[in-house]
């Protein structure tokens, strides 16, 4: 409830878990036609976080998100909640609720009736019901809308109202299955604030699906990255836009350059590389450490910039193409190598040559450059 | 001029499609009238006229038909005396078809459920095995179900088997093997409406209302049954209104004892050679029926209304 100071970080090291999945395998189908849709996931999701997993289609989130909420039974390992094992629970029992994707609001119930459903079927008294329907609603603000059908709702009310609904009960965990996917942007902006303010008011545990990168670092409080039904990465949107441990989390976050290059030597956690075009760049490595030899070697596109005259460019490219993006240009460059390089150039390019073929250096922010496990 | 010309021809184009769609309605309005207005009218007609001594009727003018139903005439000072039989007939027929309808519910519903629960690619194949015993007459459904029925049937030779039951239950010729043949015939018509709005309920409202602490029972009853309801309320009309003037099962396996209306409006015509109470039977029975749905209409349009 309180407000997150900027190390929130490291103060949520010390916060409990509100779940733990332990060696969790998903399987669907026999024989030739099995999916392995999660691989041995391990994750503790912490109290009062919002947590988001973040993958490309098909990675395996919703099923996560399905065997949190009991609608399908783990092939393996164990789920608790608050240290309790709810692995065979059925989804009634768990304290916990999802906001549908499509929302799945009751066609036959008024908006009121689908806020209050979970109250009732937990056998609250229904002035209790009506007092916290009406705050659910305002919370929401949907007041007005109560008695209205849900199909008479814009789809920003109907995910309003789905919200609502999932909080209503107070759940120890919310699911949310890509609840701003079906809304256009400008109305997912203000839902992903409204999102965070939502989880900072309750200070329930979100469990947040997503496959946008954007959406996830601006939301969450930690990222667990995913692909192919295994978890690549979990850490703070910082720590993984930052450092990255995987080449396909670089890939995935954000905009950056990956080339292949050689590890000549390494001091501390510094290393030289040798990249293909033969130039030579310092960088980060990876906290895991890998020996010398071939790597990938990534640079954010704002890390770089332009050189000045008489500056010392540690690369070297062609100006094939130059892209305004508002606040800054992206330049596309063509290395040596043949590999290419997109430079984000904030501030003036006065004093730059802009014309297609021009040579110009590029000088790496330090830090900028890191080697991916 | 132009806009002139141009409603001249939309005028004309008007013209030839309203006599289209007249020639076109035309083969429908025919039937219609020929198989349903006409035979109508007939029995009213009919319901009002003196019943001929070897059947058909005499042209008077009697509404003895309708008197009948509720009093019986005195042979000898013509006085009308209170006289239930008809009554208890129709008594009987409303609380066997009645029967027939929730046996078919609760039977159907679990069976719709399954149905529309299966893949896509089998749901085919099981809605073809519902139909399956369309492709048979009735008739000889029936006698099927009687040989099942009777004291050496299938059913009683299982139970005397098994041991369950020393002395064959008699079944045959009372109202339980009329309420279950009525089940029996009626039940497809029952699965497939159910089926059909089944079929288009959103999974997802299910998972949501577990989801919500609602434990199964509490999902059927708030979330399938109102989701379901138009196939539940078809379903329950299709099944109770062919029930109630049911002919065949009543005769053949209540065993010309247990009359339901269909039989009694039949012997009018046959054997006791009343055509005019047969004709006023039928229409009683008719209306009965439409002010039962008038009435569920009513109560549906309200209820709709309320919750809009
Ligand atoms: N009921 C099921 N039967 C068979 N395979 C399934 C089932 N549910 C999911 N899968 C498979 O498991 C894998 C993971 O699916 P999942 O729905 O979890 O992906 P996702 O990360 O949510 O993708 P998306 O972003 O497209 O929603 C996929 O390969 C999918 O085909
Ligand atoms: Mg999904």
């Amino acid at each position: 409830m309180s407000s997150r100071p900027a190390h929130a970080d490291h103060q949520a090291q010390d916060r409990r878990n509100t779940i733990s999945a332990r060696s969790l395998v998903k399987t669907f189908g026999h024989g030739e036609t099995r999916v392995t849709a999660l691989d041995n996931i391990d994750v503790d999701i912490r109290e009062n976080e919002f947590f988001t997993l973040l993958g490309p289609s098909g990675c395996g989130k919703t099923t996560l998100l399905r065997l949190i909420a009991g609608f399908e039974l783990p092939t393996g390992g164990t789920i608790e909640l608050e240290g309790k094992d709810i692995t065979a629970l059925p989804p009634h029992l768990r304290p916990v609720n999802t906001v549908f994707q499509n929302y799945a609001l009751f066609p036959h119930m008024t908006v009121a009736e689908n806020v209050g459903f979970g109250l009732k079927m937990l056998g609250k008294p229904s002035g209790d019901i009506d007092a916290r329907v009406k705050k659910m609603l305002s919370l929401v603000q949907l007041e007005a809308m109560a008695n209205r059908r849900t199909d008479q709702l814009s789809g920003g009310q109907q995910q309003r109202v789905a919200l609502a609904r999932a909080l209503a009960p107070a759940p120890k965990v919310l699911l949310l299955d890509e609840p701003l996917a079906a809304l256009d942007l400008k109305l997912r902006k203000n839902m992903q604030l409204e999102l965070k303010s939502l989880q900072h008011e309750t200070g329930i545990t979100f469990v947040f699906v997503t496959h946008d990168q954007e959406e996830a670092l601006t939301m969450s409080d930690r990222i667990a990255v995913m692909r192919d039904g295994a978890i690549l990465q979990i850490g703070s949107p910082k720590d993984i836009y930052d450092r990255p441990t995987h080449r396909f989390v670089a890939d995935f976050i954000g905009d950056i350059n990956i080339f292949e290059g050689t590890v000549e030597s390494t001091e501390g956690n510094q290393a030289k590389v040798r990249l293909r075009d033969g130039e030579t760049v310092l960088a980060r490595m990876p906290e895991a450490g890998t020996s010398a030899g071939s790597c990938a070697l990534a640079v954010r596109p704002e890390s770089l910039r332009i050189a000045g005259p008489g500056e010392a460019a540690a690369l070297e490219g062609t100006l094939e193409n130059v892209v305004y993006m508002g606040a800054a240009h992206n330049l596309h460059l063509r290395l040596g190598s043949g590999e290419e390089l997109v430079v984000r150039h904030g501030g003036s390019t006065e004093g730059i040559d802009l014309s297609p073929g021009a040579q110009l250096g590029v000088v790496i922010a330090p830090g900028g450059a890191r080697v991916l496990a | 001029m132009t806009a002139a010309t141009l409603t001249q021809a939309q005028i004309e184009e008007r013209r030839r499609t309203r006599r289209t769609r007249r020639a076109l309605l035309a083969p429908a309005l025919i039937i219609i009238v020929a198989i349903s207005v006409l035979p109508l009218g007939i029995t009213f007609v009919y319901s009002f006229l003196k019943p001929g001594t070897y059947g058909g009727v005499i042209w008077e003018f009697s509404t003895d038909a309708y008197v009948q139903f509720l009093f019986e005439r005195d042979i000898f000072d013509g006085t009308l005396q209170f006289n239930d039989s008809y009554l208890t007939i129709f008594m009987r027929s409303i609380g066997l078809a009645f029967g027939a309808t929730v046996g078919a519910l609760i039977l159907g519903f679990p069976t719709a459920y399954f149905i529309a629960t299966k893949p896509r690619e089998q749901r085919n194949l099981w809605l073809f095995l519902i139909t399956l015993p369309f492709w048979t007459n009735l008739l000889i459904r029936t006698y099927a179900m009687l040989l099942i029925l009777r004291d050496e049937g299938m059913i009683n030779l299982t139970l005397m088997g098994v041991g369950v039951i020393e002395k064959p239950l008699s079944i045959l010729y009372t109202d339980t093997a009329v309420f279950i043949g009525l089940i029996y015939t009626y039940l497809p018509f029952m699965v497939l409406p159910l089926y059909a709005s089944l079929e288009k309920l959103d999974f997802r409202l299910v998972e949501a209302g577990y989801d919500l602490y609602a434990n199964r029972w509490r999902v059927l009853r708030h979330i399938i049954t109102p989701v379901a309801k138009p196939g539940i309320i078809a379903g329950c009309i299709l099944v109770f209104i062919p029930g109630l003037g049911a002919y065949i099962t009543p005769a053949l396996l209540g065993g010309g004892k247990k009359l339901m209306i269909g039989n009694m409006i039949a012997i009018q015509f046959g054997s006791s050679r009343n055509w005019p109470f047969g004709s006023a039977a039928a229409l009683i029975l008719m209306a009965l029926v439409v002010i039962a749905l008038l009435i569920y209409a009513r109560a549906a349009g309200k209820g709709a209304r309320a919750h809009g």
